[in-house]
């Protein structure tokens, strides 16, 4: 087992109901851990949430992290995965102003060769959306910085796993 | 009253009745087979407890003197019964009052359902009188909780409730439910729950883990069992003893494990832990298979981690995934129903003795005897010793009372040295640590095992927080033997000022009223001993008086709790003065 601390993903798979949120970060809460994004969405199975959380920790930690979210009533699984066993992403958007798109050639550039989508664009500003890897979205916002970015935000990471997880099966399991 | 009747899907007929919400409470109260609750009323559980004076025949209520009391009774109840124990209170103050029992209750594992009243729904978040976010307050506490602001969905929560409670690890939940869910009315059935989708109560055991234990077990030469409350709760005591007496394991117990096998089994040496028993704190760091049963490896069992039974291979028994491996790293984790495990392991057990690892045992024992354990119930200097108090109450119970304690040294001497022989007798708060628990949870006690003898021993500091349940007592004619263990001081405290604070006895000094009076002022008998001559007596009067009794005594002072394992240092660091 590594012992060095590394960002894993964690997901939960859970009911979906009010207070859960509170319970499963007041796991992390009681023990100092930091959560670094916190995603929560419908999942592929009706009416089961999935929670998307990234920490950063060693192991053992996780794995006693794990059995206490799994021990909330209405959670049905929880796992974790380092994010080489999963395939992410990471969307980013930025606000800059409209002038720069024709006054600074280098900014259509950038747009092309980062692949960044424009959402939008009106008289005084548009927005630019980017999904990928921390590190592309990063870098994007350095280069759109030297020409000042009205607004920015990132969404938590999103991830799905590169092995199965058999949650349809393990609920057929708990209805038997 | 309207009645109708509806066909569902499976054909089958399910009688439907148009009732208000507080009336499904208490409807469903009864289907659980609730037959006494303890709470305290108010603006938002109103509508209640006008059905539960309706149902008075049905359910017993029992007004505490304090939410927390109501807490502390159910829970008292729930520990002597194995059944879950019921407690409502009002919204605002009178929920935030349950907590302290709440919080108590999940960390004993104790299945307990309280129900509280909470304002109109329009004005839920409105900072409404009397509202609070109990739902939000009680989340860290409890094993499940929820908001129910539809009448027509309180048969589902309640149902959810009982079965969440008692089920698998046992544990307290909380169902908030509004005024306006309380007064509307809605077509009431019930169903009970006996499952819930995302939940998985008993790990199934397999026997794989059973059969690796096994081995380790029969190879072993110094094997040590240390159980907890898992083998009460899983009811699995004559399976637990069965194991270890073929298989020949010196057994020791942790605070919520004790009774679960008589005080007297030769087999059983004594508690483990921060005051535990020597023999069993040293030789945990001997053993070469140590086995936990039901048990957490709390901190105050294990003291420092990093020197716990390093030698030792690690059996853990144990029905809540989550605890493996957190604290002590396990060899072989045996996951389910204590009592189904210990059942498959059996047949797999060679039939051992083990003499000379047993003698060890007895060889420690005898060390604690000069030094603590004959000093403390036949003492020979002045000053009455909480110790002796002990003995005087097993030589009159003869072992088979429920001995409910506070929290502080007469709670560690109460556990050292009172004689167990049922399951189910030893009540105290053990994770929490919860002072004024005694008293209250005596109350419980005595109303679920009324032909038990429920004896509640306290300190003058922990009395004094519920002291006012002595009420509780008077009007419910419970016949509860209260034992004040006096010594002017918060003495848990003041010890460790002594020990690792030169004697600065910062606030722990207590200036105490007239106990006798006020038991008196309550119409309890009660009585005052200073000296040990009279003691005797004194319990033996006690423990015959068929109604309620307050006996005082006034012990020693500054006397210690001995063994006790400094925090911080090893098990084997026992320190015997
Ligand atoms: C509610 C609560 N507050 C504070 C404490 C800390 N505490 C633990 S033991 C103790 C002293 C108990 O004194 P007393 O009830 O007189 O019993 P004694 O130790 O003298 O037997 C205190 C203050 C606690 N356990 N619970």
């Amino acid at each position: 087992m590594s012992t060095e601390k590394q960002l894993y993903t964690i997901s939960v798979y859970t009911e979906n109901n009010i207070g859960l949120l509170n319970r499963i970060s007041a796991i992390f809460q009681r023990r100092h851990i930091n959560i670094e994004s916190l995603n929560i969405s419908p999942s592929e199975i009706d009416n089961v949430s999935r929670f998307t959380i990234v920490v950063n920790m060693i192991e053992v930690d996780v794995k006693k992290i794990i059995g206490q979210i799994e021990k909330q009533v209405e959670v049905i699984k929880a796992y974790y995965h380092t994010l080489d066993q999963v395939i992410y992403q990471i969307s980013g958007l930025f606000k800059v102003k409209s002038e720069l798109l024709f006054e600074e050639p280098q900014i259509q550039n950038i747009i092309k060769n980062s692949h960044a989508r424009i959402v939008t664009v009106n008289t005084d500003f548009f927005v630019l959306e980017k999904s990928g890897k921390k590190e592309e979205i990063a870098e994007l916002h350095e280069q759109l910085s030297v020409y000042g970015i009205m607004q920015y935000t990132r969404s938590g990471l999103i991830a799905v796993t590169k092995d199965e997880m058999r949650i349809s099966e393990l609920l057929e399991t708990y209805n038997n | 009253m309207e009645t109708q009747t509806i066909k569902n899907e499976q054909n089958t007929t399910t009688v439907t009745e148009r009732i208000s919400g507080s009336e499904a409470i208490v409807r469903c109260l009864i289907a659980e087979d609730t037959k006494i609750i303890y709470g305290y009323p108010g603006g938002a559980i109103m509508p209640v407890y006008d059905e539960l004076f309706k149902y008075q025949d049905k359910i017993h209520h029992v007004l505490t003197r304090h939410e927390q009391g109501a807490t502390h009774s159910a829970q008292g109840f729930a520990r002597i019964s194995g059944k879950v124990g019921v407690c409502i209170a009002t919204s605002g103050p009178g929920a935030t009052n349950l907590i302290t029992g709440i919080a108590d209750a999940q960390i004993d594992s104790t299945p307990m359902v309280c129900i509280t009243g909470q304002v109109f729904s329009h004005l839920l978040g409105s900072d409404a009188f009397q509202e609070t976010d109990i739902v939000g307050i009680s989340t860290p506490v409890t094993k499940w909780n929820c908001q129910v602001t539809k009448a027509s969905d309180i048969p589902a929560a309640i149902a959810k409730a009982f079965y969440i409670a008692k089920s698998g690890r046992p544990g307290p939940v909380l169902i908030d439910i509004t005024k306006d869910a309380q007064l509307d009315e809605f077509d009431f059935s019930y169903e009970k729950c006996t499952r819930v989708r995302s939940y998985n109560p008993v790990p199934k055991t397999e026997i794989s883990s059973v059969e690796e234990a096994a081995k380790l077990i029969n190879a072993a030469k110094k094997p040590l069992v240390v159980w907890g409350q898992g083998v009460i709760l899983s009811e699995a005591e004559e399976a637990f003893k069965a194991v270890i007496e073929k298989a020949g394991i010196p057994s020791a117990w942790t605070i919520l494990g004790a009774s679960a096998i008589p005080t007297s089994h030769p087999l059983n040496v004594g508690m483990v832990g921060m005051h535990g028993n020597y023999a069993p704190n040293v030789l945990t760091n001997d053993c070469d298979v140590l086995i936990a049963i039901g048990m957490r490896f709390d901190d105050r069992v294990t003291g420092k981690l990093d020197t716990y039974a390093t030698q030792a291979k690690v059996i853990h028994f144990e029905i809540d995934p989550a605890e493996i491996d957190k604290n002590v790293k396990t060899d072989v984790a045996v996951l389910g129903d204590a009592k189904a495990s210990l059942e498959l392991l059996l047949p797999l057990l060679n039939e051992n003795s083990h003499p000379e690892w047993r003698q060890k045992f007895a060889d420690l024992y005898a060390i604690e005897y000069e030094k603590v354990i004959k000093d403390d119930i036949h003492p020979t200097k002045e000053g009455l010793t909480m110790g002796e108090v002990l003995h005087q109450i097993n030589v009159q119970s003869k072992g088979n009372a429920a001995i409910v304690s506070d929290v502080g040294q007469h709670q560690m001497i109460a556990c050292r040295y009172a004689e167990f022989n049922k399951t189910k007798s030893n009540i105290t708060s053990g994770g929490l640590g919860t002072m004024g628990f005694g008293l209250p949870a005596a109350i419980g006690a005595k109303m679920a095992a009324p032909d038990r003898e429920v004896v509640s021993i306290s300190g003058d500091g922990g009395y004094q927080m519920t002291i006012q349940e002595l009420g509780t007592i008077f009007q419910q004619k419970a016949a509860v033997k209260v034992v004040v263990l006096n010594n002017d001081f918060l003495g848990m405290v003041r010890q460790w000022q002594q020990l690792f604070f030169d004697k600065r006895y910062a606030s722990t000094e207590m200036v105490n009223p007239n106990f006798v009076a006020i038991a008196e002022g309550y119409y309890i008998k009660a009585r005052k001993v200073t000296k040990r001559e009279d003691l005797a007596d004194a319990v033996k009067e006690m423990m015959e008086s068929k109604e309620a009794y307050f006996l005082e005594v006034c012990v020693e002072k500054e006397g210690n709790v001995f063994p006790m394992i400094p925090t911080g240092a090893s098990v084997s660091d026992v320190r015997l003065e």
